[in-house]
């Protein structure tokens, strides 16, 4: 007499699919992964080494519309005519693309500070990177909880 | 035409930072969208925007798809003297917008 499924043969193949579900539901949608956010700002950057400070980046911690999120970024930094702040640039983790935007301020901007409005597909980790006139790189970096991210209804 | 709104103060003392706010209505579609039929919508952002003051460039910007809809920038510049300043936007189509600013330095 032979039993064909014992209780614990039934539990351990409900275990093996569940596990399968799992590794079903961490597929994620196509998106930007943070290695081209690196390659990103490798690009932007070179070589050169980036240093932490003199860039404030300003972003709320918590979004409830990724739609539209305000950043302001602020370098502290003054803005002579042979030394200032040259590019402020800002990358993301998760959107589609890595690049935000790029500022090109000039001795006339008279200070380094930008403002707009982005989308967030997700939350993330965002990144400025101001370049001086002398060819240093500075960083800032935010991390954001997106609550609705931008792209959710398409 | 796309509607702008441009807030630059109009009188300021030499030397002062002043604070430029921009906003021009633009759908920005950033092209990752797909329309009713499940095709791509084509691309079509505002991809640079610039300012010059009395013909000379003081700002600059690339803009990519994370860039809302009718996109909101503010920047700063020094008021030299008293002049024009002429912001101007390009998107993808090709259709470049130009808007004129007064400011008088006192």
């Amino acid at each position: 007499m032979t039993i064909l499924a014992t209780r614990r043969d039934i539990l351990r193949t409900g275990a093996a699919t569940g596990a399968a579900f799992a590794t079903l539901l961490l597929v994620r949608p196509v998106m930007a992964k943070p290695e081209e956010m690196e390659a990103a700002i490798r690009a932007f950057t070179g070589s050169a080494p980036v240093a932490k400070g003199k860039v404030e980046l300003v972003l709320p911690a918590l979004v409830e519309n990724g739609n539209s999120v305000p950043l302001a970024v602020n370098v502290a930094h003054w803005m002579e005519p042979n030394d200032y702040v040259k590019t402020i640039a800002v990358f993301n983790e998760k959107n589609p693309q890595p690049n935000v935007a790029t500022f090109h301020l000039t001795p006339r901007s008279g200070r380094a500070s930008v403002s707009t409005r982005i989308r967030l597909g997700d939350s993330q980790k965002i990144t400025a990177i101001a370049q001086l006139s002398d060819g240093s790189f500075w960083v800032d970096e935010a991390e954001v909880i997106v609550t609705l991210p931008a792209c959710a209804e398409s | 035409m796309a509607r702008t709104l441009i807030n630059v103060p109009p009188t300021a003392k030499r030397g002062e930072v002043v604070e430029i706010k921009t906003l021009i209505s633009h759908p920005m579609e950033t092209g990752f969208r797909t329309g009713p039929d499940g095709a791509l919508i084509p691309r079509d952002i505002i991809h640079r925007f610039t300012c010059t003051y009395n013909g000379e460039e003081v700002f600059s910007a690339d803009l990519f798809p994370a860039i809302t809809a009718n996109p909101f920038i503010t920047f700063t510049t020094v008021a030299t003297e008293s002049g024009e300043l002429a912001l101007s936007w390009t998107d993808d189509k090709g259709q470049t917008q130009t808007e004129t600013a007064k400011i008088t330095v006192e």
